[in-house]
Parts: C-alpha cells; sequence; structure tokens
C-alpha cells in the first residue's frame, strides 16, 4: 500500500453569496469591507483538501497538511466549520492574498511554508491545490510553487486521482470538450491542481474537528507573518461591469407563443 | 522595445487550432500598436513544422520551431522544457499563448523558469506610449481590471473565443531550436469522454442551453419526471446544435437518483464550474443565482424560463424571462424545430 504525504494549499475567499465591489486605499486595490465579508475555504482548494483526505484515509500511513495565506483571524474562523471536515495538520501563513495580489508572490510565501514543514517526505508528496482561486482565478500560484519546490510533474484541472497498489496514479485532467486526458504518473512527487474532484463535501465530524483543532490553534498562534506587496502588478483600474440588464418578464403568454419567440429568437444571427 | 513571441502548441494533426489563431490576431494586432516591435511564433508539437504555415501572413518574422515526438500530447514536463527553449531563443519580452488547458498547464512555470511573470486569461490587450496593458477578470467574473507589469518577460494568456481567428496567407520561414526534453514519469495514455458518451459540451455552439435543478423537481402533479426531461433536453440538443451547461444543483444531484443521466460536472457552469463563451443563452429550471450567473459573463443575449416570476433571472440578468414551464416550452420548442 504506498504512503502519501499530501500537502494542500487553499486561500480563503469571499462567500460567492457575498456581493463585491472594488475599492483602492492607500495599499491597492482590494474589496469594500474585505475584513467583514464572510469567508470560505477556496472551493477548488476544497475539492483538494477531500480528496487529500480520501486518499490519506485509503492509505494508512499518509500524512495531509493544509498550508493557507491568509489573515490569521479569517482563518480561524474557517476553521471552526472547516476542521469538521476532513483530516489535517495545519500550516498558516498569516498574510492579505487576496484578488490583487501577485500570484508569483504569493507562491514564494506558500514555498516558505512548505518548505518549513518538519517531516515530510519529498519523495512521497503530491502538492495539491485548486486549480485556480475564486480570486484572482489565473491558475499560476501552484504551478509557480510547484517549480519553486522543483516538481517536475505538474497536472491541471484534476478530476480524479486513483492510486495503484505499486504507488503510481491515474491522473484525470480537464481539457477541451468537455472531456479528460488520462494520465498514468509512476510516482510522486507531483503536483495536482483540482477542478471539482468526484466528491461530495464530506459530512460534520466533530470528532475530526476537536483533534484537528488541537493542532491548529498552536499553528494559527505561530503562523509566519508575510507582507505581500503586490510583486511588480500594476492594477490601473477594477471596474464592476454594468450587468443590469432591463429584463422583460413574460408572464401569461401561452407557451406556443413562448415556445415560438425562443424558436425565431435563436434563428436570429 | 518589445519582442512578442507567440507560443502556441501544433495540434496532432499538424494544425493550428481556433484559440491559436485567434492568438495570431492578437498578436499581430499588438505589435501593431507599438513602434519597432520584433513579433515572432513559437511552435512546438510532434508537427510543428507543419503548423507554421497557419500563421503565415500576420506579420511574424519566423517561426520558432520545437519538433519532437514527445510533444505529440499535452503533458507537463516535455510542453514546459519545449516553451522555455523557445522563449530562450526569441529573447522575448512579452509571451503571449491562447489559454487553453495545454498553455495554461505550462505557462505560469514557465515564466517562473524564465524569471519573468505572469498574468492569465486576458480578453483584451492595448498599449499607451509604448506601455502594453491587459484586461483581465477577477473574483470570478464579477470585476474587471486593467493590469500591466514592467518585469520582463511578461507573459500571457489570452482567452478563446475574443478575438477573430488569423486567416493564412502566403508563406512563413521556420527555423528548429533545439530543446533538451526531460525523462518524464507521466504517460499520457489518451483521452476520455464521460461515461454518458454523449457530446454534450459545444464551445463553438452559436447557443448554450443551461438545465436548472427544475428539470429533476416535483412537478405540479406532485411528481417528478426526469425521463421525460432527458428526452426533451437531448431533443433540444440535437435539433438546435446548443452546448449544455447545468447548474451546480442539478449536476450535484448525480448519483444520487432522479438525475440527468448526461450531466456532469464539466458542464457546470457558475462560480465552481465555467464561464463558457456563446452568442446566446437560454436557462430553464434555473434559478438564476449569483454563483451561477457568474457563469454567464460573456453570453451576450439570455434568455430564461421559470415557473418563478421573482427568480434571480428577473433581477436584471436576463433580457427576458418567460414566466412559463419549461416542460411544455420545450417539447413545443422540439415540435418548431422538428418543422
Ligand atoms: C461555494 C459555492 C459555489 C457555487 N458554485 C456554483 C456554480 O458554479 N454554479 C451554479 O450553478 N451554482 C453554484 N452555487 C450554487 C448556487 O448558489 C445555487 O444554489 C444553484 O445555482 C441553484 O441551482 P438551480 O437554480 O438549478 O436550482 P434551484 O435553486 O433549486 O432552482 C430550481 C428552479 O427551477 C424552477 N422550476 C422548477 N420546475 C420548473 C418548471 N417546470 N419550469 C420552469 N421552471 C421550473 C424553480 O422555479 C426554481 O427557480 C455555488 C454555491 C456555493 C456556496
Amino acid at each position: 500500500m504506498p504512503v502519501f504525504h499530501v500537502v494542500v494549499c487553499g486561500g480563503l475567499v469571499p462567500d460567492p453569496l457575498q456581493t463585491l465591489e472594488p475599492v483602492q486605499g492607500p495599499a491597492g486595490w482590494g474589496l469594500k469591507n474585505e475584513s467583514m465579508l464572510p469567508a470560505i475555504l477556496d472551493p477548488w482548494a476544497a475539492s483538494a483538501l477531500f480528496e487529500a483526505d480520501s486518499l490519506a484515509r485509503a492509505n494508512p500511513g499518509s500524512r495531509v497538511w493544509l498550508v493557507s495565506a491568509a489573515p490569521k483571524a479569517k482563518l480561524q474562523q474557517v476553521l471552526m466549520a472547516l476542521a469538521q471536515k476532513a483530516a489535517f495538520e495545519l500550516v498558516a501563513v498569516d498574510a492579505q492574498a487576496g484578488g490583487f495580489s501577485d500570484a508569483a508572490e504569493c507562491a514564494s510565501a506558500l514555498a516558505a511554508a512548505v518548505n518549513s514543514i518538519a517531516g515530510l517526505d519529498r519523495s512521497r508528496l503530491l502538492l495539491f491545490g485548486g486549480w485556480e482561486s475564486a480570486s484572482r482565478g489565473a491558475g499560476a500560484t501552484l504551478a509557480i510553487l510547484g517549480e519553486m519546490l522543483g516538481i517536475s510533474e505538474q497536472f491541471q484541472g484534476v478530476d480524479q486521482a486513483s492510486p495503484k497498489p505499486d504507488g503510481s496514479l491515474e491522473i484525470l485532467e480537464r481539457v477541451e470538450g468537455g472531456r479528460h486526458q488520462v494520465s498514468l504518473l509512476s510516482a510522486p512527487p507531483a503536483l495536482l491542481g483540482w477542478a471539482t474532484g468526484s466528491l461530495p463535501e464530506p459530512p460534520n465530524n466533530p470528532q475530526v474537528g476537536m483533534l484537528n483543532m488541537r493542532s491548529a490553534m498552536p499553528a494559527l498562534q505561530k503562523a509566519a507573518p508575510s507582507r505581500l506587496t503586490g510583486g511588480g502588478l500594476a492594477l490601473s483600474s477594477v471596474e464592476l461591469p454594468s450587468q443590469r440588464r432591463d429584463t422583460r418578464v413574460v408572464k401569461d403568454m401561452p407557451e406556443d407563443q413562448v415556445a415560438r419567440e425562443i424558436v425565431e429568437w435563436i434563428a436570429e444571427k | 522595445m518589445e519582442t512578442i513571441l507567440l507560443l502556441v502548441a501544433a495540434e496532432e494533426d499538424g494544425g493550428l487550432g481556433k484559440p491559436a489563431l485567434e492568438a495570431a490576431t492578437a498578436a499581430r494586432e499588438l505589435a501593431a500598436r507599438l513602434e519597432g516591435a520584433k513579433l515572432l511564433a513559437g511552435i512546438f508539437g510532434a508537427q510543428a513544422g507543419r503548423a507554421g504555415a497557419a500563421l503565415a501572413g500576420a506579420g511574424f518574422g519566423e517561426a520558432l520551431l520545437v519538433e519532437h515526438e514527445s510533444l505529440a500530447r499535452a503533458r507537463f514536463a516535455t510542453d514546459a522544457a519545449a516553451c522555455q527553449a523557445l522563449v530562450a531563443a526569441s529573447g522575448a519580452s512579452l509571451v503571449l499563448a491562447p489559454a487553453t488547458s495545454r498553455l495554461q498547464r505550462v505557462l505560469a512555470a514557465v515564466s517562473a523558469r524564465c524569471r519573468g511573470a505572469v498574468d492569465t486569461h486576458a480578453t483584451a490587450l492595448g498599449a499607451e506610449s509604448g506601455a502594453v496593458h491587459a484586461t483581465r477578470w477577477f473574483y470570478r467574473q464579477r470585476m474587471v481590471g486593467r493590469v500591466s507589469r514592467e518585469r520582463r518577460p511578461w507573459f500571457l494568456s489570452l482567452e478563446p473565443g475574443v478575438f477573430a481567428p488569423h486567416a493564412a496567407s502566403g508563406d512563413l520561414v521556420s527555423r528548429p531550436v533545439p530543446a533538451p526534453l526531460p525523462e518524464s514519469r507521466t504517460r499520457v495514455e489518451g483521452l476520455r469522454s464521460p461515461s454518458s458518451g454523449a457530446q454534450t459540451i459545444r464551445p463553438d455552439a452559436p447557443l448554450l442551453f443551461v438545465a436548472g435543478a427544475g428539470w429533476c423537481k416535483k412537478q405540479a402533479d406532485g411528481l417528478a419526471h426526469v425521463s421525460e426531461a432527458e428526452r426533451l433536453i437531448l431533443g433540444f440538443l440535437g435539433k438546435s446544435g446548443a452546448s449544455l451547461g447545468g447548474s451546480k444543483s442539478v449536476v450535484d444531484q448525480k448519483g444520487e437518483g432522479g438525475a440527468l443521466s448526461f450531466l456532469t460536472h464539466l458542464n457546470q457552469v457558475g462560480q465552481t464550474g465555467s464561464t463558457p463563451r456563446h452568442a446566446k443563452g437560454l436557462a430553464t429550471c434555473c434559478h438564476g443565482e449569483e454563483p451561477h450567473t457568474v457563469g454567464w459573463r460573456f453570453v451576450s443575449g439570455r434568455r430564461a424560463v421559470n415557473l418563478d416570476a421573482n427568480c434571480g433571472w428577473a433581477q436584471g440578468k436576463a433580457d427576458v424571462l418567460y414566466v412559463a414551464d419549461a416542460f411544455k416550452v420545450m417539447a413545443r420548442v422540439n415540435e418548431l424545430l422538428a418543422g
């Protein structure tokens, strides 16, 4: 049975049900009331964490770390819910890493955190994360981090990673046209940027939560502060699109007429 | 003075895909706005030499090639090495690439190897007084910003569907570039379609048809009509050639029974799904909540059919909301399309 050391990298993002508005402050662009907005673990990174947890449980002896660069207080809030969903050891970096930060700069902060993990066996390393964040949406941070850590096998848009008894993994990556590219990775180390994966969100497990929090609280306390300064990214403007349409709400129209309107509309060039 | 390199992958048959040809147009247009800019193409693949012809007439000085059997299929280790060699040989200060799965997989890592900077998913490029800027979206298409950088080489990937594809004319000289390709622990086995077999995602279709969870819910008679929903939706896709999208709620139902069998997470549109580009979109039985509609950012004409006059589509998100039963409407639409 193979043993994996899975490091999951995931930032925090505002709950997608919130309304977001860009504002320019002395430190550059950010979101209005950013510190007040309820946050969640970046959704695709959350898929990665759930997949890591499942992989570790199926392969005894494996370990999972969650590396997150986020404001400490926010991370603590998010952990309250997240810690019940999957078992992990937290490595926290106290940093404000939102949508307007630079991917390479963020990757440097994460690299320092990964390099500080005691007991991490690089020959067993699977570096996980979301293939794109819900903030920058660049698909760059993880790849640059992989490069900094010297990981030569990288996969993006991963929906499945199935280990074989010999330690190899079959990996499915999203490609165009709703298909997957299937690859066989003979052995770790490797980087996997996850898309949705194939697991539902796990139910809450208070016991796992208690265990996680016991190690997470000291990790939060000793979170190294990291000041991200923008990494040379200049943003001359950020604005909300003028997105409100003048919706025509059609009530009480017979289905036949609705259908005719739709068919005509489809045919319009 | 900028040296612009367009970085593209040759298809297995030695052609170039539409996103690569669109990026060629973007590169040509940008070069035209920058005085004295040098424009080069870098092509990698098993048939890179043949692909150069598709870029003729776009103003490229020459095409640099890395051609090797092991580049027939997308794989990080070999693709990244090929791209790195092309960037190095070109001396590029700006590297443009289509944001396809293949280029997106390697671009950021190659930027790190070249000690450059990277921004991805650009939807427009511009230049003012010799300074290049790119437009990209933040927070899953919720806001749009204009970015620029001093650092070079600056790597930018370009969203497909924004620029007109280049139509080749004339010839383009090419030059092979040596690239040491590493051994890899990854063996690419091939492509796999979702188990349902139906090819429902059609990025080039003019119309996006979105199915929401309402298709699987109990209807006025107190029963769910999932097989009828499947028949209506597949019938419509067959007749209209539309691409199929789904809300998160409807694709998550997979495996719980009573789900639309041909939908997978790959169909999902929205916050944690895709943001496809289509001229028109028709949403059916979908509530139009914000985490869903952010995926509609690049769908121009929008209509929705929903029983609920107060659903999200009514709040300025659709051009037209038909308050009607989608089962009845789509049955009639299919009849009309059948002629
Ligand atoms: C972190 C996060 C990420 C998310 N990401 C996404 C995402 O990527 N994509 C996404 O879609 N959602 C996403 N969501 C979920 C989103 O908030 C909504 O819950 C989801 O979009 C609802 O899907 P729905 O409209 O299909 O279902 P419902 O909200 O259940 O709506 C069903 C609709 O069907 C209508 N209906 C029923 N029967 C009929 C009929 N016969 N004719 C016409 N109308 C009918 C009903 O009136 C109702 O409006 C996300 C949420 C979170 C928290």
